[in-house]
């Protein structure tokens, strides 16, 4: 269940706990190649017309979903993923976004759908939960009616067999005493129990496809384990394909079969959960891991935050939008917008990957000029020799 | 020694760790609310219902029992010559405060306690009327743009402001005076379609602020019909403003149909209403000065009380708002 620390610095995902599903997905993704995925997003590009500038929020973004598997979309704040979760789905409502590209949900092209014929698939096909219960449930409205209000309009259930599934829902989410819970309005509840909630009734037409837009980010500690634990497990149950978005790599690492790093509105690097946290190639994959605080650490141990900002997406520097903040960086990464290379099992988007002899000479050569942000790359080095010596 | 445990706390906590209707906070009762108000919402609100009761019993009174209820008929001439008997009646025009008249007596020596308070009842129904106009259709108008936006928003708004532009009792002036007949049903008629843009506007801002909210977005994204979005979603969170700005709007509309009377256009005579009882005492003032005061006063106690209850309610909702 848990990472392992290495002190090379690299980390190994030990095991994925008792995850059963793991072979399943594994062989599904195999003769997955044949059929039809659930879902495939390919160059999708989402930009905002902001006075003149195009804003590119989602740039070109590609990625399959098999049935059963859950993607995990990680990133800073204001990388693009919401964005990507929200065009994917088609629900972004900004009257200046237009999205290009293609998403095919079981083959159907979902990109120029109209709004009404976009709504069969969601709820019944696909169906997201949002990042804050605090404000995605109608504050006026009981939990119930909330509940089963969809349910009597698009299945034409009867009051009495919606009420019933809602009960159910409520306690397959963990709910304790459903019935009565039933009548409460959303203030009478926890964030926690809210946010459960949201995600029974996402659960509510048993979609094939779940988005969780940061589902705990809102939430403490315990109970964003309580709610990620839940979402997994009702993601094997229902046989669901999830995509997991968070900022937050220690909330995919045991959860997720395939990540994808996202910087810039870009995916930077993609590779299953197993290989991207035994072999970190990109220097962002690489800043973003070193950024979560580590118990082995000494009390007191700076934390190594990524320096500077994410950059402005109206107006992305050209070659590598990572390049300020890499403590790689070299001329070539100002000048050539790198690509993404085409190994489906391990693809990134870097000139000088992480672990290569260059890249070694580049971190060695900027530490050596005192480059800014190499500064935060000593500290970090100094810190893994400490530890390991 | 140990001490005791307290048995009798064990079972608090446990019953609150796992009865769950112990965690839902209890609903306010009508005796708690009515304790939370301040002094003056709680006289403004006396005085209120006072009117209101006072209204409606006059109504029952000529509507039912053909006023034999125990009010003086407001049309009564009591200095008039009685056919039957052939005699002149005892009353005094222009009276002052007596026990047969508790407030005097008007120029042409009609009660004036009884005038006043039938005269609540044309008030009382202006406002209703206005407050239903203003909050179902102006409601539903502010709500539907705030949620759709674009061009409906725009041909909406735009009609709407050009409502507002106009001076509203000037606008009110020319439409009564169209009507050959000025009856209640006209009058509240008209004055309820002016106050439709205000409460459109109030309307607008809130749907705005709600539609933006997570929860439509959710409630989209699971599927749901725009239509059903604006009447579950975003109208029942629009209410409650709506109807605490009802409340501040009757004050005006109060004083708008006062006004209306005054100058004689509102419902025609004999009927009683407050802005024209003042108008006819207003001949006699140098004679009488209390004829004209008992309905101004009438008239801006009832706006008070309004203005107090409307902000009251309008606070508390913020608060709440804020907490939602």
């Amino acid at each position: 269940m848990y990472i392992s620390y290495t002190t090379s610095g690299r980390s190994e995902v030990v095991s994925r706990g008792t995850s059963t599903c793991w072979e399943g997905v594994a062989l599904s993704s195999v003769d997955g190649s044949s059929s039809t995925p659930l879902l495939s997003v390919r160059n999708l590009r989402t930009h905002f017309d902001v006075g003149g500038h195009a804003v590119k929020a989602v740039d070109g973004v590609s990625f399959v979903v098999h049935e059963g598997m859950t993607l995990g979309v990680v990133g800073e704040s204001g990388s693009g993923k919401t964005v990507l979760s929200r065009s994917i789905m088609g629900i972004n409502t900004a009257s200046n976004a237009s999205t290009t590209g293609s998403v095919r949900y079981n083959g159907t092209e979902l990109i120029g759908k109209s709004k009404r014929e976009l709504r069969d698939f969601w709820g019944e096909e696909m169906a997201m939960v949002f990042q804050d219960p605090m404000t995605s449930l109608n504050p006026v409205v009981r939990i119930g009616r909330q509940l089963t209000e969809h349910l009597r309009a698009h299945k034409k259930m009867s009051k009495a067999a919606a009420t019933e599934l809602a009960i159910q829902l409520l306690t397959w989410v963990r709910i304790p005493e459903p019935e009565q819970r039933l009548s409460n309005y959303p203030h009478q509840m926890s964030g926690g129990m809210r946010q459960r909630v949201c995600i029974a009734i996402a659960l509510a037409c048993s979609p094939h496809l779940l988005f969780a837009d940061e589902p705990t980010t809102a939430l403490d500690v315990t109970v964003q384990h309580q709610i990620l634990n839940l979402l997994s497990q009702q993601q094997s149950e229902r046989k669901m394909g999830m995509v997991l978005v968070t900022h937050d790599l220690g909330v995919v690492a045991t959860r997720t079969d395939e990540i994808a790093v996202m910087y810039a509105g870009k995916i930077v690097e993609k590779a299953s959960t197993s290989t991207l946290f035994s072999d970190m190639r990109h220097p962002y994959t690489q800043s973003l891991f070193w950024s979560i605080p580590k118990t082995s650490e000494p009390k007191h141990t700076r934390l190594s935050a990524i320096v500077g900002r994410p950059p402005n997406l109206a107006a992305l520097p050209v070659g590598c939008s990572f390049a300020d903040r890499c403590p790689y960086v070299q001329p070539i990464c100002r000048e050539v917008e790198p690509q993404l290379t085409t190994d489906s099992n391990h693809s990134f988007a870097c000139h000088l990957p992480v672990g290569s002899a260059d890249a070694d000479a580049a971190l060695s050569s900027n530490i050596a000029q005192g480059l800014a942000q190499s500064e935060a790359a000593a500290i970090r080095r100094d810190a893994q020799t400490g530890a390991s010596a | 020694m140990k001490p005791e445990f307290p048995r009798d706390r064990l079972s608090n906590v446990s019953s609150s760790v796992t009865g769950i209707t112990d965690v839902a906070p209890k609903k306010a009762t009508i005796r708690e609310v009515i304790q939370a108000m301040p002094l003056r919402v709680k006289l403004a609100s006396l005085w209120l219902l006072l009117v209101v009761f006072g209204a409606v019993y006059a109504k029952i009174d000529t509507a039912w029992f053909g006023g034999s209820l125990p009010l003086q008929n407001p049309n009564f001439q009591t200095n008039g010559f009685d056919r039957a008997t052939g005699t002149f009646g005892t009353g005094e025009p222009i009276e002052g405060m007596s026990g047969a008249h508790w407030l005097g007596t008007d120029a042409i020596a009609r009660d004036t306690f009884a005038r006043l308070v039938h005269g609540g009842w044309v008030s009382l129904v202006v406002v209703v009327v206005s407050a239903a106009c203003g909050v179902i259709i102006g409601g539903f108008l502010g709500s539907l743009v705030g949620f759709v936006r674009g061009r409906t928003e725009t041909i909406i708004m735009a009609t709407v402001d050009v409502i507002l532009a106009f001076p509203a009792l000037v606008l009110l002036l020319a439409l009564v005076s169209i009507f050959e007949v000025r009856n209640l049903f006209v009058i509240s008629t008209v004055i309820g379609v002016l106050s439709i843009p205000a409460y459109t506007r109030v309307a607008r801002a809130n749907s705005l602020a709600i539609s933006s909210r997570e929860f439509v977005t959710a409630a989209r994204a699971i599927g749901t019909k725009p239509s059903k979005i604006l009447f579950r979603e975003v109208i029942p969170n629009v209410l409650p403003t709506l109807l605490a700005y009802a409340m501040v709007a009757a004050a005006f509309v109060v004083v708008v149909e006062g006004s209306l009377s005054f100058l004689g256009l509102s419902v025609q005579l004999p009927t009683p209403t407050w802005g024209n009882m003042i108008n006819q005492a207003r001949r006699d003032i140098k004679i009488n000065v209390a004829q004209v005061v008992w309905p101004s006063l009438a008239l801006s106690v009832t706006v008070l009380s309004l203005n107090q209850v409307g902000d009251y309610f309008q606070q508390r909702r913020a608060v709440k708002g804020s907490n939602l």
